[in-house]
């Protein structure tokens, strides 16, 4: 019965998201007040349509209804509670339900916030909001139905594959989803620029946020997963350049060049075309993500269904958006021009050129992740495209983006002097060079860790020397804490950011010196790595609430010290008849202590055991990231609406 | 990034639950970190989108051996490569070669980077010269911006 | 706002340029689905390098307590009398199982199918055959599997079919079902008869 009420909101929710892309367009295109105030109702509407459907499919993994073949197929009554919910969206249709449902907050939440918006601005972009929103709507009802019946039903269902039941990764997607879905947002509010024909600071003071939002969850999703990897899979490493990591990351790329090109649109009324592009191809990425991820045309093998049908029918919707908006910039973007002019040398062209720096990343991501598809088809050549190329490739892009990052913020705005502003940085670029040489002189020879130090400190040292510049600190200390104070948070923000990014390449380069060592040992014996003692005291078999597992206990001292007592394990699921290894690890933050458990004999076992400096620091500098998002997004301009358009445009 | 990765595991399920046999491992870690590079520039063809130092798939763990094996033997990284190469075809290699077919591949950087440098200097070649310093107007307006009052 | 320029006309390509990228990828992706279906596009598949090349050298042992010949390269050298086959497989693979059939049927008819044990135990793979029906002429144990990477075997079962120059034409990763053997095989063993 459940099941019923949630297939009948998925479909009321289609129906009404139709009504909510049709009546505000035709209203704001007519100037018709009446059809445009239903936009905000119709939002709030489709919203607890999609929330029921939600809680409907909540509802049906909580209580284990075997009716469900989704239930079947991906949970277990003996599953802890936790992840028979993350079950609900660890599969091709749960995701999907997940997915529009963080589509109708985004759209209930700029119908809740967006009054002082401009009436046909905030309908145009629910509607389109809505035509998305139906789109995927109907693609789950026709394709996809997660609330599908069987009859007669199963005792139990065939449980969630153990490699996923994992605190990290249950909240991996919805925080993917919610930097994919808030990208829908800001193509929602440029595809509702190109129809008006204008783009001003009002608009960008609303794409702004949006996109910092998208970005910071992104981020944070993105950092889960990787995280997830590092601790789970055991192999030590964080970052596989599989495509569909790849897919997560372009969206990433283009939002974060998306969130600065705004800036200059809201500050200096330029960029804009080039904004409303990225605005767009930022959500168009996001889909591309979905497309290659579900529809089996990777070379990557995952376990969301490969239906030709539903490959082709998202290749519908991607194609009737993205191109759909791009045919509408071909058209309409040329009235939209009207660029503030800038010297080359100025805030402005240093966020050109991060632009250009991050598109041209995104794009060797995009076409080194899609060429052995093109290349197959094409030429029929069968080709690999992996870590030894991306890293080949991005390298040299992303030095010279490091370079500017510190620099850019030290630019004025129009017309800027470099001298001045690299006499500002002597001092980091000269920390930078030293931790360079430090670094070849502490651990020998290794060139991208040295080159990775060197880019953390110039990042974190010109993110502190930005700061400590706005607020005078050297040339009038006794009002430094007031301009502290009184700096707007965005500004905190972005150098936060800047210095979060650095605080990621520290980590980067720490495990570009990491060791490990795989070891046969006997339970007393002991081997040494790092400068550590690591001992098997024991191994033993312990319970788990739906595993049995074999457990180490692997003592790791500093000569008469003990450092620590890992425990890795080597579970076994009985539902699924599925083998997991429980890597354990030591972190004092200043590195890791990582060990894995392998085959057992002879009475003892074998170990792989890592040590990995500073890796934790790859998902602090991701946190500190998106705090600086979240610190910008909280900024006064973002929290005191947007003026209004006749205040923005006639300077005062 | 979360499916892909089990079913690359179900693949490999006889030899998953290992972590490696300590005894394939060069003595020699100057040698171990060679075999350890060509590892890494090799497709684990079974589990896909993995080299073979980061697998354990049976298939993995022979050329792992073999790669090991041939490094010991005193090859050089080249002839290893090649040696793959010859038995596997373009697949196994994560760097892709340079032939025809991907030429456009390696081009990317410099055609993103040299097509934006394009596009910019076609659309900005007058305003450079003209840019002057902020008006005291402009400047006003930023500072409004900035104090969230305009 | 004292300078701002009168609005440029952006060049008119440049806007299109976008869309006609994205036009590009989405025929692309669509001739991909298509190709997913009807067989043509396959993300997985890994093409042999050795198509049109003779076999690799090699000599393998006979699989002990099975009354078969081992199987060595001068066994598939030409010229042949006909057609052959060279399965790859293992009593531990489960698709082996499946395609069995298929063998014993190709070596009722007359075909010469050579069998390359891989990584296998010697009595296990006895049982095997005792079991389901011994479809080989040859059959050579390839315990290492080091044959296996000389052959550029990535997993079990895998079939290779020579011509009578004894050059191989087609290489099969995967069970051959009911299926393949009567849309792919059977034409190529005619054409190569």
């Amino acid at each position: 019965m459940i099941g019923e009420l949630g297939h009948f909101a998925l479909a009321l929710g289609c129906i009404l998201a139709l009504v909510q892309a049709i009546l505000p367009l035709i209203g704001a295109h007519r100037r018709d007040a009446r059809l445009m105030a239903l936009a905000s109702p119709l939002a709030g509407a489709q919203l607890i349509a999609i929330a029921s459907a939600f809680g409907a499919l909540l509802w049906a993994f909580a209580v284990n209804d075997t009716t469900v073949s989704n239930v079947v197929l991906n949970s277990h009554s003996q599953k802890p509670l936790l992840y028979k919910f993350s079950g609900a969206w660890g599969n091709h249709e749960g995701s999907m339900v997940l997915w529009v449902l963080i589509l109708a907050l985004c759209g209930g939440a700029v119908a809740g916030f967006g009054r002082d918006l401009p009436s046909a601005l905030q309908a145009r972009v629910i509607g389109i909001l809505g035509l998305i929103a139906a789109g995927f709507l109907g693609f789950i009802i026709f394709t996809s139905n997660p609330f599908e019946r069987v009859w007669p039903p199963p005792m139990d269902g065939q449980g969630l594959n153990p490699i996923l039941q994992d605190p990290g990764l249950a909240f991996h997607p919805p925080m993917l989803y919610l930097g994919y879905v808030g990208y829908a947002v800001t193509f929602a509010f440029a595809v509702a620029a190109l129809l008006e024909g204008r783009v001003d600071a009002a608009w960008g003071r609303w794409v702004r946020p949006w996109s910092l939002a998208a970005w910071s969850f992104l981020t944070l999703g993105i950092a889960l997963g990787s995280w997830w990897a590092y601790y789970e899979l055991g192999w030590g490493g964080y970052w596989f350049w599989d495509p569909v990591e790849n897919a997560s990351l372009l969206p990433w790329l283009i939002g974060a060049a998306l969130l600065h090109s705004a800036i200059v649109v809201e500050k200096r009324e330029s960029l804009k075309i080039w904004t409303v592009l990225l605005a767009i191809l930022a959500f168009g990425m996001s889909l591309l993500g979905t497309f290659l991820v579900r529809s089996g045309v990777l070379n990557s093998v995952h376990a969301f269904a490969n239906d030709p049908a539903r490959g082709v029918f998202i290749l519908a919707l991607l194609m009737a958006y993205v191109a759909g908006a791009l045919a509408l910039f071909a058209w309409r973007a040329p009235k939209l021009g009207g660029t503030g002019i800038f010297a080359p040398i100025s805030r402005e062209g240093g966020l050109v050129l991060n632009n250009l720096l991050l598109c041209s990343i995104a794009a060797v991501v995009l076409v080194g992740t899609l060429w052995p598809m093109f290349a197959d088809i094409l030429f029929g050549a069968k080709i690999s495209v992996g870590a030894p190329f991306f890293n080949a490739a991005t390298a040299p892009l992303a030095i010279p983006l490091v370079a500017a990052m510190a620099l850019g913020p030290m630019l004025a705005w129009k017309r800027a002097d470099l001298a001045g502003a690299l006499q500002r940085l002597w001092w980091v670029g000269a920390l930078a060079v030293a931790s360079a040489f430090l670094t070849l002189l502490v651990a020998g020879y290794h060139v991208w860790p040295a080159l990775g130090f060197a880019a953390a400190a110039w990042l974190i040292g010109a993110a502190a020397a930005d700061i400590l510049d706005r607020i005078a600190a050297f040339r009038r200390p006794s009002q430094a804490w007031n301009r502290a104070r009184g700096l707007p948070r965005a500004a905190w923000g972005g150098a936060i950011a800047h210095a979060g990014v650095g605080v990621m390449f520290a980590g980067l380069a720490g495990m570009g010196l990491a060791t490990d060592a795989l070891v046969a040992l006997k339970p007393g014996e002991s081997t040494r790595l790092a400068g550590y003692e690591w001992r098997l005291e024991r191994i033993r078999d312990v319970q788990g609430p739906n595993w049995s597992a074999r457990r180490a206990t692997v003592t790791v001292l500093d000569g008469a010290r003990v450092v620590t007592v890992l425990e890795p394990e080597k579970r076994f699921f009985p539902v699924g008849r599925m083998n997991t290894t429980e890597a354990a690890i030591h972190t004092n933050a200043l590195r890791d202590l990582y060990a894995v458990l392998g085959d057992e004999r002879d009475g003892g076992g074998v170990l792989r055991l890592h040590h990995n400096p500073l890796a934790p620091w790859i998902w602090f500098g991701a946190v500190i990231m998106a705090l600086g998002g979240g610190l910008s997004l909280s900024d006064r301009r973002v929290r005191v609406s947007a003026p209004s358009r006749k205040a923005a445009t006639a300077p005062a | 990034m979360t499916r892909w990765l089990f079913f690359c595991l179900l693949l490999a399920l006889p030899a998953w639950a290992a972590v490696g046999d300590p005894n394939e491992r060069l003595p020699d870690p100057a040698k171990e970190a060679i075999a350890r590079e060509i590892g890494r520039e090799l497709r684990c063809l079974v589990c896909q989108n993995q080299s073979i130092e980061d697998s354990d798939a049976q298939l993995a763990r022979d050329l792992r051996r073999l790669v090991r094996e041939r490094v010991a033997a005193g090859e050089d990284s080249a002839a290893v490569i090649r040696f793959v190469h010859q038995r596997y075809g373009d697949f196994v290699l994560l760097r892709p070669p340079v032939t025809a077919a991907t030429m456009l591949l390696w081009a990317t950087p410099i055609l993103a980077l040299g097509g934006g440098i394009a596009v910019i200097m076609l659309r900005r070649r007058r305003a450079l010269a003209e840019a002057a310093a902020l008006s005291p107007e402009e400047a006003r307006r930023l500072a409004e911006l900035d104090r969230g009052a305009a | 706002m004292s300078d701002i320029t009168p609005p440029k006309r952006p060049r008119r390509w440049m806007l299109y340029a976008p869309l006609g990228l994205a036009a590009a990828a989405g025929a692309g992706f669509y001739a991909m689905l298509q190709g997913l279906q009807d067989g043509s596009y396959d993300p997985r598949g890994v093409p042999s390098v050795l198509l049109g090349k003779p076999v690799p050298d090699f000599s393998l042992p006979a699989l002990e307590g099975v009354d078969l010949p081992a199987l060595a390269a001068a066994d598939l050298r030409g010229p042949l009398p006909g057609p052959v086959l060279v399965n790859f497989w293992a009593s531990w693979c489960a698709p082996c199982i499946i395609e069995h059939p298929q063998l014993m049927r190709l070596a009722r008819e007359g075909i010469a199918v050579h069998g390359i044990n891989y990584k296998d135990r010697v009595m296990e793979a006895g049982a095997f055959l005792q079991r389901h029906g011994n479809p080989y002429r040859r059959l050579g144990r390839d315990e290492p599997g080091r044959i296996a990477i000389d052959w550029g075997v990535y997993g079990v079962p895998e079939t290779y079919l020579l011509d009578r120059q004894g050059m191989i034409r087609w290489r099969w990763a995967g069970p051959i079902t009911a299926d393949t053997l009567e849309k792919d095989l059977r034409p190529l063993l005619r054409r190569y008869a």
